[in-house]
């Protein structure tokens, strides 16, 4: 299942652990990453915690938390090529999985197609 | 036969230097100016352009303006009363020598002091490179993997790695640890930072630590009575408690013993000012922060990196800049710009001229002077301490103490007073053996420096054994031609005022004018150490005290502080006085700071740095603060409002009419009113931000006031306050013994002062208000030539800019694929610095022409703009391909013209755009800077000389 928050982030929620990482939107407005930094691996977060940063040439910012929960996996190939998360921002450019507190919160977030429509 | 010439006086004033020096326009270029806005008398402008309800009443005299010859003879009467004493003081400020080819090549050459921060980077290859030498002597005497250039001082730079330090500690205490042998000053400046942050400063032996109480500790090195220690073992049990370690290390003593970074020591901060920088009554000096690689995202202030053009070959940068306030805003946790380049640049130099042998040998000269000294002392019978150390002993003299300080002082010799018994010195390069000998007559002993043998007083463990300064930069031939040449190469590469008009928005880069200059280098303000008694200060006295007031008149206010030493530091300063006012008046609680979203992104870093809450105002469309919003705001945070921000004329330089009001309604909700100074070149000598409803400002006297930005510092950013507030300005241990101190220096960078002084002495009140007025007509003057090429954004209703102007150039974006930046990059062709990019509107430039620029200069940028707006046309109509043009591949260089020529437009067209002379052509050193590259590579210090002949090939 395909989830997306306001904040410009998306989750592939397989079982009670979402995949997550930043919109090809987000990543647009952005501009080429220089850098990203993921949490650590066991911690845990709360929805809106700022879970990861990235910076590119143009702006520095901060990576909420989709939803309440403990992250079981950083996918450290962008920590080395920050190129990934433009070049495949929804696929081989994902961040970290998390593994939900509450799997049913999940339902509140957006479908792809509400998502769209909010940055139309 | 001739006619007969008949004789008559001129009324042409040669000495006029407000109107004939400073100001650029000729009247009679007024007159054509004039003329094109519509208006025929310069005062007419004005009346249309301030509202005139923040007009002034009084017009602003202070008496004749002087000329040249006699502010100069003013300024050496003033010099005459400070005494120019050998101090050995000590403290963190030590005799230097300058080395003369920097001194006369550097800091009184125009290329390098009139140049202005490294943003543009393909302008500013030989300022960057002379950075990157400056960080790569630091890392190395460090011995720490990457060091920033530079921050203002060493208490301030002291503040900055506390506070990074509580950033990246894993440790969740909320106290830091100070080493009791840390400077006062320091101690002083911590303090004032930790407080509002909520942080404990504890002050103690480094021996009685705590490790898991604090967050970070720091540790003097050498201690400021002269002890060193090794600190392996406290930063290692730091370290197991998750705490970060500081070192504030004296780096000429890094010349001769062991490093912070070889005793594991995660941040080594510590003044550059003994690397060939005057002491100059307490600054400008540069100094240094180095951090291990782990932390660098991490560290405040600029960051100089190699990156590579768009042929491939080697360029420097500024890299990651989105960490910097600007884009963090009020996320930021420094306030930190640009730093003290100019004295970065010659503490660089210094090393570059003596190279590693050079430093080391001085090093070693200076322990030697202090061993005799200690010698001489312990022959009459007096106990030194320590039993070890670099340059700096203390002796126990007992009730003796006043007797032989002023003996000293006979001798013409400064010592340190400490507590009531004893005495401390500092040797240094300066020191010669009539000094030792001088300070050995007023102990009662009457020694020859050769009745000592000399020998090392360096503790065996702390010797020093990792090299420094291997790379071949630092190995030049010692010749003078080479060191000559080597500045003059750098300076070649940049562009600065010396070569054309820098139209920065909002950074004010005006003539500084050379008599201005002049006094800095004169001994008695260059060499005078910040902590010499008041009576041999008096001139500087006499100075501050004229200059305050004369800045009083300006502002309409009732008191400055000279403290702050940079802009940024001012709004701090500015906010911290606020914030101990209501804390007097019993309302601590008062913590609530309004800014509209288009205030510089200094105005929210400095509010989060005093502890208060940052609420945002909307602006509206034409980018004036949204009244209701901001009515809004103010109630809703009634109870806790402490004080609003603003900048007036706004950012987006327009005079709001509003502005009355909205200090009207911050005060009915109980809050101070913070009016950001930086615009204050567009109300000089025409309104007040005392008048108009203001509490607090600090001014830019490096805008304004004429002091050079020396490619990015030094700065002045002293505040005037209402009477109300005047208690609560920044006191300091040297002086009034009272807290809030913001700067390591009781002045600030004082020796600069005489600039801005001479400056109001030559231009008089009515200069001072002439300059405003032209500044106003030369930016509406480029508004109106510009027009029709692009639109000017936010002008008020009446069509009218203040003192400078918008020019949107998103709609090119749409049209022809052409970026802000590519138009940026192809005024380099023409040859100027870009005026300010993408702030405070994205996409578009910000013009600031200033007073200074004369109509032909301004002519030929308007010239160089609108031909650039051609070159678009162009690409909009087809005639030129939308990658492969002119605006595209700028800047052109020497490379793009010898290598084959295939593009579709030509070499002329490339080389000698509209504005670009013909034989005086600027050209650009590298191609277009790659950032991403740069970014994502991040290399800061000097690369090794593999890498220069990889380029090469």
């Amino acid at each position: 299942m395909l989830k997306f928050t306001a904040e410009h982030e998306w989750l592939q929620i397989d079982g009670d652990v979402a995949t997550v990482g930043i919109t090809r939107h987000a990543a647009e407005q952005l501009g080429d990453l220089v850098f990203v930094e993921l949490p650590d691996v066991g911690a845990s977060f709360s929805k809106g915690d700022d879970a990861a940063t990235v910076e590119s040439v143009k702006a520095a910012s901060e990576v909420y938390c989709p939803l309440d929960g403990e992250i079981t996996e950083v996918n450290e190939a962008i920590t080395a090529d920050p190129s990934l998360v433009n070049s495949d921002p929804q696929g081989a450019g994902w961040f970290f999985k998390l593994r939900l507190a509450n799997r049913a919160d999940a339902d509140a977030l957006l479908d792809e197609a509400a998502y769209l429509e909010s940055i139309a | 036969m001739s006619s007969p010439v008949e004789f008559s006086f001129t009324d042409y004033q040669p000495y006029d230097f407000a109107n004939r020096r400073h100001i650029g326009p000729s009247p009679a270029e007024m007159a054509e100016m004039l003329k094109l806005l519509g208006y025929d008398s310069l005062d007419a402008l004005i009346d249309d352009t301030v509202p005139a309800g923040i007009r002034q009443k009084a017009p602003l005299v202070w008496g004749a303006p002087m000329t040249e010859r006699e502010a100069l003879d003013r300024l050496r009467e003033i010099a005459k009363r400070n005494k120019h004493l050998v101090s050995l003081i000590g403290q963190g400020y030590y005799g230097t020598i300058t080395p003369p080819v920097i001194q006369r090549n550097i800091l009184e050459n125009p290329a390098w002091y009139t140049a202005y921060t490294p943003y543009q980077p393909e302008i500013s290859q030989g300022r960057l490179e002379a950075l990157l030498n400056f960080q790569t002597l630091v890392t190395d005497l460090t011995g720490l993997d990457v060091a920033n250039a530079s921050l203002l001082d060493e208490a301030t730079a002291a503040a900055e790695a506390m506070a990074m330090a509580e950033r990246v500690s894993k440790s969740k205490a909320k106290a830091f640890f100070v080493d009791e042998n840390c400077h006062p000053q320091t101690i002083a400046v911590l303090q004032t930072r930790a407080a509002p942050l909520g942080w404990e400063i504890v002050t103690g032996d480094p021996a009685a630590l705590d490790p898991a109480s604090v967050f970070g500790a720091v540790f003097q090195y050498p201690g400021t009575y002269g002890h060193l220690q090794d600190f392996s073992e406290i930063i290692a049990r730091l370290h197991a408690a998750g705490a970060i370690a500081v070192i504030a290390a004296d780096p000429l003593a890094l010349a001769l013993l062991k490093s912070p970074g070889e005793m594991g020591a995660d941040i080594a901060i510590g003044s550059m000012q003994r690397f060939g920088v005057s002491v100059g009554y307490g600054g400008p000096h540069a100094a240094y922060m180095a951090v291990k690689d782990a932390y660098k995202r991490s560290m405040p202030g600029r960051l100089v990196g190699v990156s590579v053009d768009a042929r491939g070959n080697r360029a420097y940068r500024l890299s990651l800049q989105t960490r910097e306030q600007h884009i963090r805003r009020e996320k930021a946790t420094s306030n930190i710009c640009t730093a003290q380049v100019l004295l970065a640049v010659m503490a660089s130099m210094y090393a570059v001229f003596h190279g590693p042998e050079g430093i080391k040998a001085i090093a070693q000269r200076v322990h030697m002077k202090a061993v005799l000294m200690a010698k001489g002392l312990e022959a009459l019978g007096y106990t030194v301490s320590p039993g070890e150390f670099f340059d700096t002993i203390t002796v126990e003299v007992g009730h003796l103490q006043g007797l032989i300080l002023r003996a000293a002082e006979a001798e013409e010799v400064n010592l340190r007073k400490i507590g009531n018994d004893r005495i401390g010195m500092s040797l240094d390069e300066r020191s010669r053996p009539a000094t030792l000998e001088a300070v050995w007559r007023a102990f009662g002993g009457n020694f020859k420096v050769a009745d000592f043998e000399t020998d090392y007083r360096l503790p065996e463990g702390l010797l020093r054994r990792s090299a420094y300064l291997t790379h071949p930069i630092f190995h030049m031939n010692r010749a003078e031609s080479e060191m000559t040449r080597y500045i003059r190469r750098l300076s070649d590469r940049d562009l600065a005022l010396d070569r054309a008009m820098i139209p920065l928005g909002s950074c004010t880069m005006k003539l500084n004018a050379t008599a201005e200059m002049l006094p800095i280098t004169w001994p008695e303000f260059s060499e005078i150490h910040p902590f010499v008694p008041p009576h041999q200060a008096l001139g500087y006295r006499e100075m501050l005290d004229d200059l305050s007031e004369k800045l009083c008149t300006v502002t309409g206010y009732d008191a400055f502080s000279m403290q702050p030493n940079s802009g940024a530091q001012g709004e701090y300063a500015g906010l911290l006085t606020i914030r101990n006012y209501h804390i007097a008046n019993g309302e601590a609680h008062r913590d609530v700071c309004l800014i509209p979203t288009s205030a510089h992104g200094t105005n929210p870093a400095s509010a989060q740095m005093a502890g208060m809450q940052v609420v945002v105002v909307k602006s509206t469309e034409n980018g004036d603060v949204d009244m209701e919003d901001f009515r809004a705001k103010a109630k809703q945070y009634a109870e806790n409002l402490s004080c609003c921000m603003i900048t007036y004329p706004s950012t987006h330089g327009v005079f709001e009419e509003t502005v009355r009001e909205i200090c009207e309604i911050v005060h009915a909700h109980g809050g101070q009113v913070y009016l950001d100074g930086a615009n204050m070149n567009a109300m000089v000598g025409l309104a007040r931000p005392g008048d108009i409803g203001s509490d607090v400002s600090h001014l830019n006297l490096h805008k304004t006031f004429c002091i050079p930005h020396g490619g990015g510092g030094p700065g002045m950013g002293p505040i005037g306050v209402k009477a109300h507030l005047a208690p609560y300005l920044p006191g300091h241990p040297e002086t009034d013994g009272r807290g809030g101190t913001v700067s390591a220096s009781p002045y600030g960078s004082a020796s600069i002062l005489p600039i801005s002084w001479s400056y109001c002495l030559m231009m008089g009140g009515e200069g001072l208000t002439q300059a405003t007025k032209v500044a106003i007509l030369n930016a509406n003057y480029i508004a109106a030539r510009l027009k029709g090429a692009y639109d000017v954004l936010y002008a008020a209703r009446n069509g009218r800019v203040a003192h400078e102007c918008i020019v949107d150039t998103r709609p090119l974006s749409a049209s022809a694929g052409v970026s802000v930046d590519d138009v940026a990059k192809r005024l380099i062709d023409c040859g100027f610095h870009a005026p300010t990019m993408s702030w405070p509107v994205a996409g578009t430039l910000m013009i600031e022409p200033t007073e200074s620029e004369t109509k032909a200069e301004i002519d030929r940028f308007c010239d160089a703009m609108l031909a650039i707006r051609e070159e678009a046309r162009a690409i909009e109509e087809g005639r030129m391909d939308r990658d492969n043009n002119p605006l595209k591949n700028a800047p052109h260089t020497v490379e793009d013209l010898v290598g084959e020529w295939d593009r579709p437009y030509s070499r002329e067209q490339a080389c000698f755009p509209p504005g670009a002379f013909r034989v005086d052509k600027y050209w650009s050193p590298v191609n277009r800077v790659d950032n991403v590259y740069g970014d994502r590579n991040l290399v800061c210090t000097c690369p090794p000389v593999e890498d220069y002949q990889q380029a090469a090939e």
